[in-house]
């Protein structure tokens, strides 16, 4: 079962590795791991795409929450969230595969950020699977770099929902 | 005002009466400036003691439990007693000196990581990277580790910091962390649930943990046991929680627990665990537990809850005011004679069964009873770790007001002489007595020295088999008598040793008035050493 964690944490030193040690010292998973500054700065919130049975996933709510440096936890399913990762590719090209490239970049809704006479750089932003999809879509072709950020997710607009 | 002085005009404001450690030149400006206070200082032989010493400290004193040692080597020394005293929720504020905050991350001489060696074993760790931080990082530290499922805190200071001059000192009235806010009242549509399960149990049993002792909890347990004529049994950290011969206690449960205990627990139909872990020890095959049983899981710690074992009717909260508020509330429960006559069955008749010993050997069953009829009510008995552990957990029958101290989650060998070393201190009247086996006693020995430096009057009784008795004990079972490495060679006299140390020294075997040497090893005040000698061949489990 795969969950989002959407933990707040102290924008301090330190916290990123404490967060990740309760990870790998509890075997959990971490699928992706994505972390910046809020709208506040002394907060920053981690995203975190984990997998597990129930109780793991329970587990890991509580074991987050038990850490003095996080503020909150929010779990939620993929269904009920809006999720995205960015991905940066550079990819070689040649007369013949340009066009193609270009195509598919059209179709998927990335863009072509840089280039040079035999290279250029793409950047798609998109669900998780979209980008998985986009990177299966040019196997064919020679990538020579891939950087993603992992999985940032926010749960769905609710109008109940009352500011945090 | 320099940091250090910051430092130990905060412990003073805390109350805190004594540090256990070691100094090192990177936290010399802190022993610098303790000097000039009232707060006592111990130095300790070893760094891991410091912080069992804290830990017997802090569990008969009801504080945390201070240690105060050196960057590197200091620091890492100190880790095994951190992590024994994570284990039992036990609270320490350990103090760890740094190299200059110009060098941290350059390797420099003596400089650990010891906030991330540390990491999965501390309820919080701080390095201090100003000095103006000093007042509130230790008003906190203080208020994570005595509150909430309690545990150490350690506090690392780099030397220049400590040095630093501090503009202002004000000490923070309270402490208010949005990340740190522990459940302390229990949920009170929760509580009904368990009233009402109370309510319809036919068979109902308490089992007791070490949260209970931590939250000052054992009158309010034991009235509500009482009141409702429930039984109870206990984990190895709630020993002491109802006197050993109390008519409604059934012993320890777990796989080295009383047979009796293990079975009623599990013929009953409502298991109230209560400020447990349900850990391997305790209950053998967590999964299948809830079976037949409707059980409430009461802990201050919600990941606790359904960590092991589950589906459970889960209960939040300080274990004292649980009980309060369950004994506030009227209500009637079924009558439990007939589960309480069959239960006294069980203890009537399922003896536990020894092997045949020696007969030039005490036997350790008859043994701790003699001793423990001889002590105080209100005595500490320091249990270690191995074969010792068990029989005293089996043969000391504690009483009213007595308490029972031992390293149950790590099982950290060596633990009971500092430890009883720390009780002695926060109860200088009290007779504490620490009993170990000779694997343990080398482990800890070299505080000898520190017990005759600092006057800490103990009385210490080293169970002898010259093997590591409990692992000898599972090469036996388990590898068909092919011990391996577990034959202690290289003989230490301890009458000798113990006349190195100015210490008294009997000696107890198969032959002697065993009666008349535990008087004498009682009798007085003084430190004491005494030697059991133990048929190596005797087990735990017969």
């Amino acid at each position: 079962m795969k969950r989002i964690y959407s933990v707040l944490v102290e924008n301090r030193a330190g916290v990123l590795c404490k967060v990740a040690g309760l990870f790998s010292r509890r075997c959990f998973n971490i699928d992706s791991l994505a972390v910046g500054e809020t709208d506040s700065k002394d907060v920053s919130c981690m995203t975190i795409v984990s997998s597990g049975d129930e109780r793991t996933i329970e587990q890991i709510e509580k074991q987050l929450n038990k850490k003095l440096d996080v503020i909150k936890v929010k779990t939620f399913a993929e269904s009920s969230s809006i999720s995205r990762e960015l991905m940066l590719i550079k990819v070689k090209y040649n007369p013949g595969s340009r066009r193609d490239i270009m195509e598919t970049c059209e179709i998927m809704k990335a863009q072509i950020v840089d280039m040079s006479t035999t290279m250029m750089m793409i950047q798609i932003c998109d669900q998780p699977e979209r980008i998985q999809l986009f990177l299966s879509m040019l196997k064919s072709i020679s990538i020579v770099e891939v950087a993603r950020t992992g999985t940032l997710a926010l749960q769905k607009c609710m109008d109940s929902e009352n500011g945090k | 005002m320099t940091g250090a002085d910051a430092m130990v005009k905060c412990l003073e404001k805390e109350g805190v009466q004594v540090v256990f450690g070691y100094p090192g030149v990177a936290i010399c400006p802190f022993y610098n400036s303790v000097l000039d206070s009232e707060i006592r200082t111990v130095l300790i032989r070893t760094e891991q003691n410091a912080a069992h010493c804290a830990s017997g400290y802090a569990r008969i004193s009801g504080k945390p439990g201070v240690c105060v040692v050196t960057s590197g080597p200091g620091a890492t020394n100190l880790i095994t007693g951190v992590a024994t005293a994570f284990a039992d929720s036990i609270p320490l504020v350990c103090i760890t000196g740094q190299v200059n905050s110009s060098m941290i991350g350059s390797d420099v001489f003596q400089e650990a990581d010891i906030t991330g060696a540390v990491e999965s074993f501390v309820k919080y760790s701080y390095l201090v990277r100003n000095v103006e931080d000093i007042p509130h990082i230790f008003k906190e530290a203080f208020y994570i580790a005595n509150s909430g499922r309690k545990g150490p805190v350690l506090i690392d200071i780099p030397c220049d910091i400590q040095n630093e001059a501090i503009g202002r000192f004000t000490y923070p009235e309270n402490i208010s962390m949005r990340t740190y806010k522990p459940t302390v009242e229990g949920n009170m549509v929760q509580i009904k649930k368990v009233i009402r399960e109370i309510e319809h149990a036919k068979k109902p049993i308490i089992c007791v943990g070490g949260g209970v002792t931590l939250s000052g909890a054992v009158d309010e347990i034991r009235s509500f046991a009482e009141k409702y004529q429930i039984p109870v049994v206990s984990t190895m950290m709630g020993i002491g929680v109802m006197p050993a011969k109390h008519p409604l206690y059934y012993g320890m449960v777990g796989n080295n627990g009383r047979r009796y205990a293990n079975r009623a627990m599990n013929e009953s139909d409502l298991l109230l665990m209560v400020g447990a872990r349900v850990a391997d020890r305790a209950v053998n095959r967590p999964d299948l537990i809830t079976e037949d049983k409707v059980l409430v899981h009461i802990d201050v710690d919600p990941a606790e809850i359904g960590k092991n074992v589950g589906p459970t009717i889960p209960l939040v909260g300080d274990i004292r005011h649980i009980f309060d508020a369950v004994l506030g509330q009227e209500f009637k429960t079924e009558d439990h004679s007939q589960w309480i006559e069959s239960l006294n069955g069980y203890r009537n008749t399922m003896k536990e069964k020894r092997p045949q010993i020696g007969e030039e050997y005490a036997d350790p069953s008859a043994f701790i009873p003699k001793l423990a009829a001889q002590m105080d009510d209100d005595a500490v008995y320091v249990a270690d770790v191995g074969q010792n552990q068990i029989w005293s957990t089996a043969f000391y029958d504690i009483r009213d007001g007595g308490r029972f101290l031992t390293s149950g989650g790590m099982g950290t060998m060596g633990y009971s002489i500092p430890a009883a070393m720390g009780a002695r201190i926060a109860a200088p009247k009290r007779q504490v007595v620490a009993v170990c086996g000779d694997g343990a006693f080398q482990m800890s020995m070299m505080e000898l020295g520190t017990m005759a430096q600092h006057d800490i009057r103990i009385k210490i009784v080293v169970m002898r088999n010259n093997y590591l008795g409990m692992v000898r004990e599972y090469q036996h079972f388990t590898y068909h008598d092919h011990y391996s490495v577990v034959d202690i060679a290289g003989k230490p006299d301890l009458d000798k040793l113990a006349q190195a140390y100015g210490l008294g020294y009997l000696k107890v075997d198969g032959h002697c008035d065993m009666d008349e040497q535990i008087r004498s090893f009682l009798k007085d005040d003084s430190s004491m050493l005494m030697e059991v000698m133990v048929d190596p061949t005797d087990l735990v489990k017969a």
